[in-house]
């Protein structure tokens, strides 16, 4: 018999007796009211940073005043162009060994835990927000939801073949329980909140 | 073989060196306070995740199959290993087959369980922990001693020490972000150049046949996404029944392990990319057998959350090692047992059995429930020390003849009254750490008699 049914086996004679699956739909109560507002601060207390932005053009101009050691910028919007370098795809994930600063959209924020959601079709490469010095994600304001319940019921039956929620900057602190920022990936983290309403008079 | 009590004595000699264990410990414990307090339906979320769990294993055979169905459709090659021998020998072979002698692997306490790396060191495969902690454990030639935070038993200093030696980091640094930067540039270069990455998994759907990898510090996507090959190794209990779960999950685990909203990156991995190869392998070594064990099999719900760790006093006392087993703490001391009665026979007594475990958990494991049970089953078992067998057998005696009984009782406060020395040295454990009682003059049964006449 193989190992396969020899396990399968087994299981199904000692598995005990059907439990029923509960809801998972929160209890209500605690309900956020400015999504948005709690993104930002749970991201900061982690780690990250977060502009509120009126649009793609306020991005390029606080990447061209805050990232200004950072050679090589990589992109996955189009909207970027002028201050990135911005492919479909790489041959090979390797030769993204050297960049400074990856800017990619991802698809929502998640107020309780600073998140964003991100999946492949979005990363260029799937090493790219990992092996990049700094990252810079773009969501929009009004894409905030409140829980992972919400985030999970958003992202449905989606189809990805391969998806990460993000939340701050690569982290440890496995010496001493001293926090340090940049483990292996990003040493910073910054997301970008697009506002719609908002004008860019009184921001420069 | 020394037991947890002989481990916990060479761990007790440094005195200051425990208290700092200990409180390193508890400050990771009131983060975890903090974040639960900050969550308003917490035992919601903890009573959902427990019958989910429940689910999974009144269901597990089914799930599995539906895992294994959908993992396959997204072109993930499943792999069932009955036992650490097995698993080691399919990790072995895939490597084999690429023809590649060196692996990157992120933390997976399941390969500690099969001590993967001694297999594969002796086939001449060199594999280099990613995670910071387990580099660390692994370069000063010594085991985890706790899930999450593999090195949290050495000193900034030792790990400097550990660095100069094997990075050639400056004699004397030990200052963590240095330290930390040094590693990444070490590591960097690790995950550039290999062709096969292994790591661990934190859940499994069987709705989607994806499966979940948390880390915090981005080790697990830095090998798998650079990787021609990329292994997946679980435990079959891993499984859960559907995506929408994982909200339940992710809510709790970082927050019940080290305080954090959720870790930094949780990672779905549900199709290789173009041109790699995905491997699962799904291991039992015991597991199926232990879900039989009606007074022990909802330990199978463990998550791995570490928060019986950090709030047991013994295990903050007695460290990580101390335990003799890859999964430590309250949780390892009720799991090890199913895997090797007699050898960890000493860990259910390892046990205060205050609770505190049980209270923490966020899938509601009646941990110390289970302790007590286990030290049922072992004595039955004729697997309990000689020494504590004869003890209690003694006892047993005494107590249940009143003649002997106060005999007993008046020759011992005889022999601590006018020669303490006999009972007040090392022969005696009860000695240990503490100061034997001051002796009455009488005991209650004289009292009583005296005071009833």
């Amino acid at each position: 018999m193989s190992s396969r049914e020899k396990i399968l086996g087994t299981v199904k004679t000692n598995q005990p007796e059907g439990r029923t699956l509960p809801s998972v739909a929160p209890p209500m109560g605690g309900e956020v009211t400015d999504p948005a507002k709690q993104f930002v601060e749970v991201l900061e207390a982690i780690g990250g940073r977060a502009y509120i932005v009126s649009g793609w053009g306020r991005i390029a101009t606080i990447i061209k005043e805050e990232y200004t050691q950072q050679h090589r910028i990589v992109s996955g919007c189009k909207e970027l162009a002028g201050i990135a370098e911005v492919k479909d795809r790489y041959e090979d994930p390797h030769t993204l060994e050297n960049v400074d600063l990856a800017i990619l959209e991802a698809h929502f924020g998640v107020a309780e835990n600073g998140a964003c959601w991100i999946t492949e079709d979005r990363m260029i490469e799937r090493a790219l927000p990992f092996i990049a010095q700094h990252l810079a994600l773009v969501i929009h304001k009004k894409d905030v939801v409140p829980h992972m319940h919400a985030a999970y019921d958003r992202i449905g039956r989606a189809a990805y073949g391969f998806g990460t929620f993000i939340a701050g900057p690569s982290k440890t602190a496995d010496i001493e329980q001293s926090l340090v920022l940049g483990a292996h990936g990003p040493c910073s983290m910054t997301v970008f909140l697009i506002d719609e309403e908002l004008s860019d008079a009184g921001f420069y | 073989m020394k037991d947890h009590a002989h481990l916990a004595t060479e761990f007790n000699k440094d005195e200051p060196r425990v208290d700092w264990h200990d409180k390193t410990l508890w400050f990771i414990r009131e983060k975890r306070d903090k974040a639960a307090g900050g969550v308003p339906e917490w035992e919601w979320l903890r009573d959902t995740a427990s019958a989910i769990k429940e689910n999974v294993l009144s269901n597990l055979s089914e799930y599995l199959l539906q895992f294994e169905d959908h993992a396959t459709q997204n072109g993930v090659v499943v792999h069932w290993a009955a036992d650490a021998k097995e698993h080691n020998e399919i990790v072995y072979g895939l490597l084999k087959k690429h023809g590649v002698d060196k692996m990157v692997k992120s933390k997976s306490m399941l390969t500690e369980e099969c001590h993967l790396n001694e297999f594969l060191g002796e086939q001449g495969i060199e594999v280099v922990d990613t995670d910071l902690g387990e580099r660390v454990v692994q370069l000063a030639g010594e085991p985890p001693s706790h899930i999450v935070l593999p090195c949290i038993h050495k000193k900034k200093e030792e790990i400097g020490e550990i660095f100069h030696e094997h990075l050639g980091t400056p004699a004397g640094n030990a200052d963590p972000q240095f330290l930390t930067h040094a590693a990444r540039l070490h590591l960097r270069e690790k995950f550039i150049t290999r062709r096969v990455a292994l790591t661990g998994v934190n859940f499994a759907v069987a709705e989607t046949g994806e499966f979940v990898v948390c880390t915090n510090e981005g080790n697990a996507d830095m090998g798998a996404h650079l990787a021609d090959v990329h292994i997946a190794c679980m435990g079959i209990e891993k499984l859960i029944p559907l995506r929408q779960h994982l909200g339940v999950f992710l809510r709790l685990l970082t927050r019940s392990a080290t305080g954090q909203p959720i870790t930094t990156y949780s990672s779905h991995f549900k199709q290789p990319r173009p041109g790699q190869e995905m491997h699962i392998v799904l291991v039992d070594n015991g597991r199926s057998a232990h879900l039989g064990r009606k007074d022990f099999r909802n330990s199978l719900k463990c998550i791995r959350c570490a928060a019986c760790f950090n709030t047991c006093p013994v295990y903050r006392r007695s460290g990580g090692h101390s335990y003799h087993t890859a999964v430590a703490g309250p949780i390892g001391s009720i799991l090890s047992p199913n895997l090797d009665m007699k050898k960890y026979s000493d860990l259910p007594f390892a046990s205060t059995l205050c609770g505190s475990c049980s209270n923490v958990c966020p899938v509601k494991i009646d941990i110390h429930e289970q302790l007590y049970k286990w030290r049922q089953v072992i004595v039955q078992d004729g697997n309990a020390p000689v020494s504590k067998t004869m003890a209690m057998k003694t006892m047993s005696w005494v107590l249940s003849n009143p003649s002997v009984y106060h005999t007993a009782g008046k020759a011992g406060r005889w022999f601590m009254l006018r020669a303490p020395f006999t009972v007040n040295n090392g022969l005696n454990p009860w000695y240990k750490q503490r100061d034997m009682p001051e002796v009455p003059k009488e005991s209650f049964g004289e009292w009583y008699k005296r005071n009833r006449k």
